[in-house]
């Protein structure tokens, strides 16, 4: 079975990166093979990363408050790039408001979690939903 | 994207196209192997490089820099990082890419459309590489770029296999990894066609470079010159000399041959790198130039058909019934006849099944 490829991308100017790096961790535990991008990167370098490593799943760990404006451009610049964003599962996780989960959803995020959300929460989501994704793209 | 547009866009450049065939072809899917044979034609063109060298030594660093003196110079570059694989959960950590950063902001590679990177997992694969690196490599090739260059995972002293798919292979090392013996041990320290003493800003790594030196030159004299050395000797300096004459005084008598070099870089500031290029180049020229090139892809090829051919003979020996290979498993386990007859007669069936298609 194809492994699940996984970016795990910290943008802008924002230096918390433990909550990815643990992330990460787990999620290489559960099998999957995960891509760490480092800090500082802009959104256009996590479109075209995820494009070259042609994950199933992009996983953006914000802290700065700069969600509503980081996360949509790096939708778009996967379009811009010749990527299809309905393609893979998108996901955001840090500290992000409640209050901003709907729009993130309307902007073609899939799932958001925030501190304290058990690793297999995670785990077993991005797994359907890869899943559930895969069966889209095949019909 | 089917398999036509995948190679359509492949050959024209699409790197989406790209990548989703190293993806097909990683994961040994059947679509993967179609698109194999019908770039096979486009590849060969490309200069192969491999850094290898055990883990923290600078590899990554060093593939960066070198990726950004090699734009510099014009030339496209795909770069294929391999990572360890975990043997107990499958999973991976991929970190080679966050590596791939200048200290000159105006070169940035993440975006440089001359540049593609791909993280790769070993899948569990000892040597350094994964099962597919090789193959990758051509998809890179077929598309286009002028240099491939492949970072091994961090290897222990018997994961050569890098010099199954480079022409020119890197073995990168820094100040205080072991003394002479264990630069004169067998396996990772036999491969490289240059030698790279990185962190040369530490102290010691004058030492490790004559170490390799002396290791390159194999002499009694320079080992008589090292003993001197190490036991405190006055004139440093003057034995470096020696050593570095004598080195090339043997290059340039054997045309034919190849004396690696030893280059010291500091990759954090870039120092060394552009030594190391050009160091690159000419080793590529060498090896066209002496025939090299061509005898060494000629023993990887046949080597590689052999490995093909392995496969698919396992692969139908355990598929096709009328082998009958599982009786003949139970046969050996019982003590009914030895292993060597049993596997004798099963390559006689399978020589002789009608299902064997014997033209060519």
């Amino acid at each position: 079975m194809k492994k699940i490829r996984v970016l795990v991308a910290k943008i802008g100017l924002d230096g918390h990166d433990r909550g990815a790096k643990v992330v990460a961790r787990f999620l290489r535990d559960a099998g999957f093979e995960v891509i760490y991008t480092g800090l500082h990167r802009t959104p256009q370098e996590v479109a075209m990363a995820a494009i070259e490593e042609d994950v199933d799943v992009v996983g953006i760990s914000l802290h700065s408050g700069a969600h509503m404006t980081l996360v949509p451009k790096v939708i778009k610049y996967i379009k811009e790039y010749g990527g299809n964003p309905d393609e893979m599962v998108i996901v955001v996780g840090g500290i992000i408001p409640e209050d901003d989960f709907e729009e993130l959803m309307k902007m073609g995020v899939d799932g958001i979690f925030i501190p304290g959300t058990p690793i297999e929460e995670i785990i077993d989501f991005i797994k359907k939903k890869v899943a559930e994704k895969k069966k889209k793209t095949v019909a | 994207m089917d398999v036509d547009e995948i190679v359509r866009g492949l050959l024209n450049g699409n790197r989406r196209a790209l990548a989703r065939a190293i993806t097909l072809v990683e994961n040994d899917y059947p679509e993967g192997k179609d698109i194999m044979k019908r770039i096979f034609k486009k590849t060969g063109k490309a200069h192969v490089i491999g850094i290898t060298g055990f883990p923290g030594v600078g590899k990554s660093t060093i593939v960066s820099k070198l990726t950004q003196e090699f734009r510099m110079r014009g030339k496209t570059v795909g770069i294929i990082a391999v990572d360890p694989g975990s043997p107990f959960s499958g999973g991976a950590l991929l970190g080679d890419r966050l590596r791939m950063d200048g200290i000159d902001v105006n070169k940035r590679l993440w975006l440089d459309s001359g540049v593609f990177f791909r993280s790769m997992s070993s899948r569990g694969k000892a040597g350094g590489l994964s099962a597919k690196t090789g193959d990758v490599v051509r998809l890179m090739d077929a598309f286009g770029f002028n240099l491939v260059i492949v970072e091994t995972v961090g290897a222990g002293q018997s994961e050569v296999d890098i010099i199954e798919v480079a022409d020119t292979s890197i073995v990168v090392l820094m100040p205080e990894t072991g003394d002479d013996i264990q630069i004169n041990k067998a396996g990772i320290l036999e491969i490289g066609d240059i030698y790279v003493v990185n962190k040369a800003d530490l102290g010691g790594a004058e030492k490790t470079v004559k170490w390799l030196k002396s290791m390159l030159l194999l002499d009694d004299e320079a080992v008589r010159i090292l003993e001197k050395m190490d036991h405190g000797s006055h004139n440093e300096s003057v034995n470096d000399e020696i050593l570095t004459d004598k080195l090339e005084k043997k290059a340039k008598d054997a045309i034919d041959r190849w004396i690696p070099p030893v280059i010291m870089t500091i990759a954090d500031i870039g120092e060394g790198i552009k030594e190391l290029a050009d160091t690159i180049e000419k080793h590529r020229e060498f090896m066209e130039k002496s025939g090299m090139l061509k005898k060494r892809r000629t023993v990887r090829v046949s080597r590689e058909l052999l490995d093909l051919i392995m496969e698919d003979v396992k692969s139908r020996i355990i598929n096709d019934t009328s082998l009958k290979f599982e009786e003949f498993v139970n046969r050996v386990v019982e003590n009914e006849i030895d292993p060597h007859t049993a596997a004798e007669k099963i390559i006689e069936k399978l020589i002789f099944s009608k299902n064997s298609d014997t033209t060519l």
